[in-house]
């Protein structure tokens, strides 16, 4: 189980404190399907992904986008209780989604950089170490039971 | 995965408007590295790598200096870092997958220091060049 610290816990809470979940969400997973244009195979039912502007200005990925978030939301209420809080999420990500978990990572990492655009010099290594811990415990959360 | 030309043109003038700050950016890429990847600070047993350590801010500008040459050499990487390639296949040795994650902290560097241009083509362009570099970089390891 991955342990977090107080000061860890501190960084993720007060910076996501300050988040619109709305916004940011629909830029991580909009930077997702620009930057790693492969992962647009699981939105064919999206419409139109054709540029980077239909991508980011995609009302269906903005409202995914803000789903993903939330929930991502939640992991942060649960930062020592990971594996069981997304263990639903994970068999549905793999038996029903089919989803490959290298994709949890590459969004991981979308959600690091989105965060470094909107808080910038606040988003310090440290910061980043603590938020990278966190995306990459919720990726390995989300892989945990695949089969 | 090549890099077209309107990725060439916003890797060039990303790294305009870096300007004087490239060696800065370097140095901040690889803190960002050694404190999210603390297996990555395994290469560095011989540096003092606590945050604001000379050696990693002279490091980082030897990398960002790198960089500044395959940005004007992007039709030609392999004949641009050939020599790079050799060092990091015969002698340096580092393990493939910690490209990935300096290229990572350099990109969270730029959308820190420049949120306004890290667009996300932008920043797709320059996600291909860091894996570009990296590509080159590791041709030779076997």
């Amino acid at each position: 189980m991955v342990h977090f610290t107080a000061e860890e816990k501190a960084a993720v809470i007060s910076l996501w404190a300050r988040v619109n979940v709305e916004l940011v969400g629909g830029e991580v997973l909009g930077r997702l399907l620009v930057v790693y244009p492969w992962t647009q195979r699981f939105f064919d039912n999206f419409g139109n992904l054709s540029s980077e502007s239909a991508i980011m200005g995609n009302p269906k990925v903005k409202a995914h986008g803000k789903k993903v978030l939330t929930s991502f939301g939640n992991a942060i209420k649960h930062m020592d209780d990971l594996k069981d809080t997304f263990a639903e999420l994970s068999e549905l990500h793999c038996d029903k989604l089919h989803v490959d978990p290298e994709n949890f990572k590459l969004l991981g990492n979308m959600i690091l950089i989105v965060l470094a655009t909107h808080f910038s010099k606040e988003f310090t290594p440290q910061t980043q170490a603590a938020w990278q811990k966190l995306t990459t415990a919720v990726a390995n959360a989300l892989a945990h039971k695949y089969h | 995965m090549v890099l077209s030309p309107a990725d060439k043109t916003n890797i060039k003038s990303t790294w305009d408007k870096i300007g004087g700050h490239a060696g800065d950016y370097g140095g901040e890429a690889l803190d960002r590295t050694f404190q999210s990847f603390p297996t990555t600070k395994t290469y560095f047993p011989h540096f003092d790598l606590s945050p604001g350590s000379a050696q990693v801010k002279a490091h980082g500008k030897k990398v960002a200096d790198a960089l500044t040459t395959a940005v004007a050499h992007l039709d030609d990487l392999p004949g641009a870092l050939s020599a790079l390639s050799d060092l990091h296949a015969y002698k340096l040795r580092v393990d493939p997958v910690n490209f990935k994650l300096l290229s990572h902290c350099l990109l969270v560097t730029l959308a820190c220091h420049h949120p306004t241009e890290f667009t996300p083509a932008v920043h797709a362009s320059l996600d291909k060049f860091f894996t570009a570099v990296s590509t080159v970089l590791t041709s030779k390891y076997r």
